[in-house]
Order: structure tokens, then C-alpha cells, then sequence
């Protein structure tokens, strides 16, 4: 059997953070590919190099990407059709 | 006194002047991954090149392996900074590929089962300068490394060589690919270390 070739969502907490000041792997998000609705911490991500590539895990399509380069942080939300972000007072 | 450590003397034993700047020389073969690794049985595998004026060329397992076979010895450079010198492969050359292709178009999409795709000027993909190859060091290529069949344009960063290809669509207008519309350069040439864009 295969070794399992990726990590959960969770794995995005930590480069994500660099970006948003809320830990958004408990947003919920609507996959663009097939609707399923979950947390960002359930999709299946790929990486870390060349980037992070987290992907559905209903239909395997990409949800986001995100690339660190020494300057910049490219975060691509293709595969999503909105993200519910808790916010806590 | 001597105090500073033999370690920290000299140039790094890994320069070389085949290795573009920024770039390190590995010897085992790094498997970097997008998603899921594709199983295509070879009775189902078929490589097309699509025109800009949609005409289809289509090729089985059995039709590309009758094509004439190259053999090239390239080295590779991963955008990730990783090099490899001297890796051998078997496939055939675009341009036998593309010989009774007519097309006026510039660019060049390749697509891949799986999903993947990479952009380039068509250009880059003739002249001697790109292969779709099944064989690697002898043996037939792994899944893990794109087999049946990937791309392999080693003068790009090896983003460029698209595993587990499927096709490659002429187009009249450049089309950026998964990872050029994700933050990486749009076209990569190591030796002007064009890793993201802006570069």
C-alpha cells in the first residue's frame, strides 16, 4: 500500500498565520469543484515545496494554493467559493 | 591561531560551472508532489497534441513507442534549488512529435492526467530542446516521477517538465499554467534564476 502523500489541513495553520491574524484552518469552505462544505483543516495538502497545494478531499480538486518566495506569499483561492471565517470577540 | 574550522575553508566541493546560481547538486532524485499520484494503464494511455486550428494528432501507447526513440543525457534544475547532473533518459523528440503538426501558434500548454498543467512558447519545446520520455535510467519511468510518460524540457526549471503528460494544446495566446498562475515565474530559466514572478 502507498504511504499516505499528504498532511491534513491543519498543516496550513502555520503558514497561513504568516497572513491572516485568525487561525483560518477552522474557516469553512465550499469546494468550487463539487460543494462539499468543511474546514480548511479537513482538505489534503500536498507540499510544502514548490508550494502548498490543499485539495478537496470529496473530489481531489485544488481548494488553494500558497507559494512562499523570500519576498512575497502568493495565496491562491481558486477551488473556493467562499470561506466562513469564526470570528471570536 | 588556527581556529576557524577546515569546514568553512574554500569554495563549496559542489561548485561547478554546470550548476546555475542558487542551486545545489543532489544525487538521488527528489519526488516533489501537487496532489495524488495518477495510475494510467498503458492500454488507456494516448498523447495528443491539440492545434490552435483544432485539428487533433493522437497517439496510442503502441503508436508512440514505434516512434524513433532518443536517448538523452541531461542534467535537471528544481526551482526548490536542487540540480542533478547527468540523468539518462528514453523517449521521443517534439520534433518528430510535431513534424506533420501544422500550427501558427506562439505558446504552448502541456496538461497532464491529474490535472496539472505548465505553460511555455512552443519554441522551447522544439529544436532538440524537449522529449516526452518513458524510460529513466534504464528502467521504465516510476509513477512517482511521471510514468507512463512526462515531459522533459531540462533547460527550465523541472516544474516545466510536466509528469504524467496527456497532451500539450497549441495556443495563439500565452495561457500560464498551475504553477505560473500560483506564483511562480512564467517561463524559468535557471541560468537567470527565474523562480517566482517578478523575477
Amino acid at each position: 500500500m502507498d504511504q499516505l502523500d499528504y498532511q491534513d489541513g491543519n498543516a496550513l495553520a502555520g503558514p497561513l498565520s504568516e497572513i491572516f491574524t485568525l487561525d483560518v484552518t477552522t474557516a469553512v469552505g465550499t469546494c468550487a469543484g463539487c460543494g462539499r462544505r468543511g474546514t480548511l483543516a479537513e482538505l489534503r495538502v500536498y507540499g510544502p515545496e514548490p508550494g502548498l497545494v490543499a485539495r478537496c478531499p470529496g473530489c481531489e480538486e485544488v481548494v488553494l494554493t500558497l507559494v512562499r518566495g523570500p519576498k512575497d506569499a502568493w495565496l491562491d483561492l481558486r477551488g473556493s467559493v467562499s470561506l466562513r471565517i469564526p470570528i471570536t470577540e | 591561531m588556527g581556529i576557524i574550522s577546515r569546514a568553512f575553508q574554500g569554495r563549496p566541493r559542489d561548485h561547478d560551472e554546470n550548476l546555475p546560481p542558487g542551486q545545489y547538486l543532489v544525487h538521488d532524485f527528489p519526488v516533489l508532489s501537487a496532489g495524488p499520484t495518477p495510475r494510467v494503464p498503458l492500454d488507456r494511455w494516448e498523447f495528443s497534441i491539440d492545434t490552435a486550428e483544432g485539428e487533433v494528432h493522437r497517439w496510442s501507447w503502441q503508436e508512440f513507442q514505434a516512434l524513433p526513440q532518443e536517448t538523452p543525457t541531461v542534467d535537471l534544475h528544481c526551482v526548490t534549488k536542487w540540480s542533478k547532473f547527468g540523468t539518462g533518459w528514453k523517449g521521443v523528440s517534439l520534433d518528430v512529435l510535431m513534424e506533420d503538426v501544422e500550427s501558427a501558434a506562439e505558446y504552448a500548454l502541456a496538461y497532464s492526467y491529474g490535472g496539472y498543467t505548465t505553460n511555455l512558447p512552443l519554441e522551447d519545446l522544439l529544436d532538440g530542446k524537449a522529449w516526452i520520455v518513458h524510460e529513466y535510467d534504464g528502467e521504465e519511468l516510476a509513477p512517482a516521477h511521471g510514468g507512463p510518460a512526462r515531459l522533459l524540457v531540462p533547460h527550465l526549471y523541472l516544474w516545466k517538465s510536466a509528469k504524467w503528460i496527456k497532451g500539450i494544446r497549441l495556443l495563439n495566446e500565452d495561457w500560464p499554467g498551475f504553477w505560473e498562475t500560483a506564483g511562480y515565474h512564467n517561463y524559468g530559466d535557471p541560468w537567470r534564476e527565474q523562480r517566482y514572478q517578478g523575477d
